[in-house]
């Protein structure tokens, strides 16, 4: 087998990597578009989120959405988080962070100037990026969890300082799973040699 | 009916007319009409959400799966949080599917009703309910649309109730009917914690209308809907039932 074969045969992203990434895809969306139309039931913030933009037409709906796709999110979520644990690509893939590269990747991107020769090897703002939409997803199920349930789970709805503020937190944890989903689907788009390689492997 | 003699003479009609009315609530029922999420949806994760009613009927049985997957998390013996006096809500906030003017009034005439599997189903005036044990608890109100409000209540607690009308504690569930035409049930294990209760009081004074005079219920395990105002009947039964909120689609469980 040459080399070149080896490099052709190389997945960029195993099967289950690529499902789970669908799937949480689906769930995440569904979990967002249903979450701001039971935000509009009591905002906590002086804006309401248009209706055309929301999912389950009203509030017993939308919580309806809420209440079964994070069954999905959750289940899906251990499941890729336990794979890239025990294989080993969390930690391959995504460190070490320097914050050197970070900043030398970043101002590298502004400039147009940053290369995507290989799409398995992650650059310092895309390590950061995918650590910290990882890091908001937890912490929006806890979140989650600690308003679902703040007499069972009393101690983590404390953790948050209460039912109040474990809204506020699942809220700024949604805010950056937003703004992570615009970035990285508008990357996608401008490279889209990795859309590919996430339906079909390489 | 029975729940009509119990309103004031001035609410019996007023008050029919009005509840009938918003009891007609625009088909809530047909949220799923409201499809352009689901577009979206498709969109981005290019998977085909099936039709309306189908996702209608997916969604009601995963929340019978959230019921019991709350009865599964439910901890008889977790207590809600309680509160300190300074910590209680001022203003407390008014909440119904009707304003605060048109909150029911109950007449001389009213009497809790009790029915179901109980020994006695003798009707209970507000009098005899207030020479029975009181407990007071300064609880926190969690309403499903997220706001939050700490009240102060004192009544019986639903549990020494129920074990002095001689319920049958092994039946499942406990109905609520109200004389605002609201209804509720809760199962027997939440009926039977020690924070349900029965009350009489908020804020040390008899009950105010708007806050569900002359006996509402007060759960602070379940999420605000289930802490029925009102309540002319309570019935201990098998027999599962949606409430007003339940039918159009609130989870029946609905546990904190």
């Amino acid at each position: 087998m040459t080399v070149a074969n080896i490099a052709a045969s190389k997945s960029v992203h195993p099967a289950i990597v690529r499902l789970t990434h669908w799937l949480n895809a689906m769930a995440v969306a569904i979990m967002i578009l249903s979450g701001w139309q039971i935000y509009n039931a009591s905002p906590i913030l002086p804006f309401s989120f248009p209706s055309w933009m929301t999912l389950g037409g009203w509030l017993g709906g939308a919580i309806q959405w809420h209440f079964a796709a994070m069954w999905l999110l959750m289940a899906n979520g251990l499941i890729y988080l336990a794979y890239g644990i025990a294989s080993g690509r969390l930690r391959h893939r995504f460190l070490p962070i320097s914050p050197r590269e970070i900043v030398g990747d970043l101002a590298a991107a502004l400039k147009g100037k940053l290369a995507h020769d290989d799409i398995a090897h992650y650059n310092g703002v895309q390590k950061l990026f995918y650590v910290g939409v990882i890091a908001a997803l937890i912490l929006v199920v806890f979140s989650g969890l600690a308003i679902w349930k703040p007499v069972q789970v009393w101690w983590l709805t404390a953790a948050f300082g209460g039912f109040q503020g474990a809204r506020l937190v699942h809220f700024l944890a949604m805010s950056v799973i937003a703004g992570f989903v615009l970035v990285h689907v508008v990357m996608a788009l401008l490279v889209p040699k990795t859309i590919r390689a996430m339906i079909f492997g390489r | 009916m029975q729940w009509r003699k119990l309103l004031s003479p001035s609410d019996r009609d007023g008050f029919v007319k009005d509840a009938a009315k918003s009891l007609d609530l625009p088909s809530r029922r047909l949220f799923l009409k409201r499809a352009a999420g689901i577009g979206t949806i498709a969109a981005i994760t290019g998977v085909a959400i099936v039709d309306g009613p189908s996702a209608e009927k997916a969604l009601a049985s995963m929340s019978k799966f959230n019921d019991r997957a709350q009865a599964w998390l439910f901890d008889p013996t977790r207590m809600a949080k309680t509160y300190s006096q300074a910590e209680i809500t001022r203003p407390y906030p008014f909440n119904a599917f009707y304003e605060a003017k048109d909150a029911p009034e109950a007449g001389e005439t009213y009497e809790l009703l009790v029915g179901g599997l109980v020994q006695n189903k003798k009707a209970w005036k507000v009098e005899a309910l207030q020479a029975l044990p009181q407990a007071t608890q300064i609880t926190q109100h969690v309403c499903i649309e997220g706001w939050s409000a700490i009240g102060k209540w004192r009544g019986v607690r639903l549990r020494d109730f129920l074990v002095r009308v001689g319920a049958d504690l092994r039946a499942k569930y406990v109905t609520f009917n109200c004389l605002d035409r609201y209804s509720t049930q809760i199962d027997m294990p939440s009926a039977l914690h020690p924070q349900t209760v029965l009350a009489l009081s908020f804020l040390d004074e008899a009950l105010p209308k708007m806050y569900g005079a002359p006996v509402r219920l007060r759960v602070p395990t379940k999420l605000g809907f289930k802490s029925a105002k009102h309540v002319y009947e309570i019935v201990v039964s098998n027999d599962y039932v949606e409430g007003f909120w339940e039918r159009q689609g609130y989870n029946w469980f609905a546990g904190l």
